[in-house]
């Protein structure tokens, strides 16, 4: 019993680094009905971003909103150079793009940083705490609030603020939202900035414990697409519930389900993504997608 | 007679140039270079079968390089538990493929472009830990080694003919799998003449319209799923046999983003397109490193992380430009411009000059 709690808690952990990373999906999603497959490696580059910052000698406190911060910028430069000249392409073409981003920003970084995987450092202790009968460890507890803070954050700023507004209006409704004078284009970028923000804090919080190298966020990706998915991929709130179930899954099925182990946990998430695609597409919190023709 | 061949219209002479070409190609490059064209040649098989799953049917898949892998794997195992002769596994290997594609091809009915991109980005992924697994079958992280196949009698004394050397099995395997290509980019010619590749173009470019004038449009995505999986497992078969192994490795899930890579550089929805990005995807990642290894001036510290990393940063590079400056990739790049030249040389009034096939254009023309 004290092994499950410990499993579970764990879970909710990555749980919440995925959550980060599907919610960054969600919202490129919702400004623009793609799924940003360069997310993944946006973060990684990220999270090299805040190791450089660090290893100069940054205090870890500072080097994570810096780090943040750039990777808004980087997010809307990307888009602004990137992704709006094919901003009204066909879908395979967008998807094409963002692959190529994510070469991109794998080979850039194997390029500056080297394929040499690093520890990264973590303000969290690894020591446990006894909590209900069950040790966490403060690292894992820290990566909760980490990632509880964020999307708290996010889900003020989205929910409670004008520009927030602005944000899903012009998601939602572009032409009406440039009638009344939203600079949709622009709100676009800023999506894209956030994404890149919200991923950007998912690879911080998994590099301690992945160690950071280029190729670190190819297996989390896929637990996000699968967060993503199976909270329907149009909503922040299903995007963090789908990642912490994800995340006590596939920490389950990798500790009780024989056969399965440490090597077939990312096929547990796999099957999560075609079950939830085939079973119920909208997801848990999507709504059904109604179509003209 | 005489006449009907001279008046053919240039593109079956350049048909008839290519394939010479490429018939001859071994006679005048070592052996090791034949393994690499006949690495082009596989790459060009499995690019044709996604551009007819991705330019004519609208499906995208990202994981081909899993199909390849069970083409391979498929091959890989009926030579070695079961004896097989390497050339039969081949068909075998394409028809295990090809039928797993098409049952695959039933829950991506499903799905929209982007969650079948998404499912089968998955897919790609999880290929390497997923062979890993049945380790007495698929020999685990070492893979299973393939010996390279001695070429025919009748191919020796007709290389030996033309050439004066012994034939290579690397020679011999090009030749295989130029035979495949040529027959799977005829059959794959066909096809998009008629009505499958009609209807394919119906169902992409509005499926309710498709439905509306009787298209069974399930029913053609599927069989366009299990087409395309028969020429990646094919493709994954000669595959495993140039290189003489087959690994987990092998078969990594940056190869599926390559080898879409290489079908949207090509050119969709075309036939000259999968030739072009097969040439491509084998070609760039190795001219990339060698350039930069070539060049004195850059350090050797840098040209030998630029080795890993250069094709990758490239690659990434060349797909963005592409997309965003030839959106019809490379062929469609050519087609425009020989269009656009023939009709500066003819005037523009002309009837008939000036015209891209539509088939050219539909893929990638701008939403309204």
């Amino acid at each position: 019993m004290q092994e499950f709690l410990q499993q579970v808690l764990s879970g909710i952990a990555s749980g919440g680094i995925y959550a980060s990373l599907a919610l960054a999906l969600v919202l490129i999603y919702n400004a623009m009905g793609l799924v940003n497959f360069a997310q993944g490696e946006m973060a990684m580059f990220a999270t090299f971003l805040a190791f450089t910052l660090i290893d100069h000698g940054l205090n870890y406190w500072v080097a994570l909103p810096l780090t943040l911060l750039l990777a808004f910028a980087a997010g809307v430069l990307i888009q602004r150079v990137v992704i709006r000249p094919v901003e009204r392409a066909p879908i395979l073409t967008l998807v094409i793009v963002t692959l190529g981003l994510a070469t991109l920003f794998n080979g850039l970084a194997g390029f500056l940083f080297g394929y040499v995987p690093r520890s990264f450092p973590s303000p969290f202790s690894v020591l446990t705490v006894n909590l209900a009968g069950a040790f966490v460890s403060y690292r894992d507890l820290g990566v909760m609030g980490v990632s509880a803070v964020v999307l708290v954050l996010i889900y003020l700023l989205l929910q409670r603020t004008t520009l927030g507004l602005a944000l899903r209006a012009a998601a939602h409704h572009p032409d009406a939202s440039r009638l009344l004078g939203v600079r949709v284009s622009w709100m676009l970028a800023l999506g894209w900035g956030l994404a890149s923000a919200a991923g950007a804090v998912s690879g911080i919080m998994v590099a301690p414990i992945l160690l950071l190298d280029p190729n670190m966020m190819q297996t989390v990706i896929i637990y996000a697409f699968a967060a993503a998915v199976l909270g329907g991929i149009e909503s922040p709130l299903g995007a963090v519930v789908g990642g912490v179930i994800v995340g006590v899954t596939v920490n389950l099925a990798g500790a009780y389900v024989p056969g399965v182990g440490g090597d077939l946990q990312l096929a547990v998430a796999f099957a999560i993504i075609v079950a939830v695609l085939v079973l119920k597409p909208n997801g848990l919190f999507g709504h059904a997608a109604v179509r003209r023709v | 007679m005489l006449k009907r061949i001279f008046q053919a219209p240039p593109r079956y002479w350049l048909i008839l140039v290519v394939v010479v070409f490429f018939a001859g190609l071994p006679t005048v490059v070592t052996s090791f270079q034949s393994a690499e064209w006949a690495e082009v040649m596989i790459f060009a098989v499995v690019i044709m079968g996604l551009n007819i799953l991705v330019g004519y049917s609208g499906q995208i898949s990202l994981g081909h390089g899993a199909f390849m892998a069970l083409g391979a794997y498929t091959t890989a195992i009926l030579i070695h538990r079961y004896q097989l002769n390497y050339l039969a596994t081949i068909p075998i290997a394409g028809l295990v493929t090809g039928l797993v594609g098409f049952l695959l091809g039933f829950p991506a009915l499903r799905l929209s472009a982007l969650y079948l991109a998404l499912a089968t980005f998955a897919l790609a992924v999880v290929t390497p830990s997923l062979i890993k697994r049945p380790e007495q079958l698929t020999g685990g992280v070492q893979g299973i080694l393939l010996l390279p196949p001695d070429p025919p009698q009748f191919a020796k004394d007709m290389f030996a003919a033309v050439t004066g050397t012994p034939m290579t099995s690397d020679q011999w395997i090009y030749y295989v799998s130029f035979a495949c290509a040529l027959v799977l980019f005829w059959l794959a010619w066909n096809l998009i003449r008629h009505r499958p590749g009609r209807a394919l173009r119906a169902i992409r470019d509005g499926e309710v319209a498709a439905a509306a004038s009787g298209i069974n449009i399930a029913g053609y995505k599927t069989l366009a799923f299990g087409i395309s999986a028969f020429y990646a497992g094919v493709a994954g078969s000669l595959y495993g046999l140039v290189i003489g192994y087959v690994s987990p490795d092998t078969f990594p899930a940056s190869l599926s983003f390559q080898l879409l890579a290489g079908a949207v550089i090509g050119g969709l929805a075309s036939i000259s397109g999968p030739l072009l990005g097969g040439i491509f995807t084998f070609w760039l990642p190795i001219v990339s490193s060698q350039f930069v290894a070539g060049q004195d001036w850059i350090p050797a510290q840098i040209s030998s992380v630029f080795k890993n990393a250069g094709p990758a940063v490239s690659y990434g590079a060349l797909l963005i430009l592409i997309m965003i400056f030839a959106p019809n990739g490379v062929s469609g790049l050519i087609l425009s411009t020989y269009t656009r030249l023939r009709r500066r040389l003819r005037g523009a009034g002309e009837p008939g000059s000036g015209q891209i096939p539509p088939d050219h254009q539909t893929v990638e023309s701008p939403a309204t």
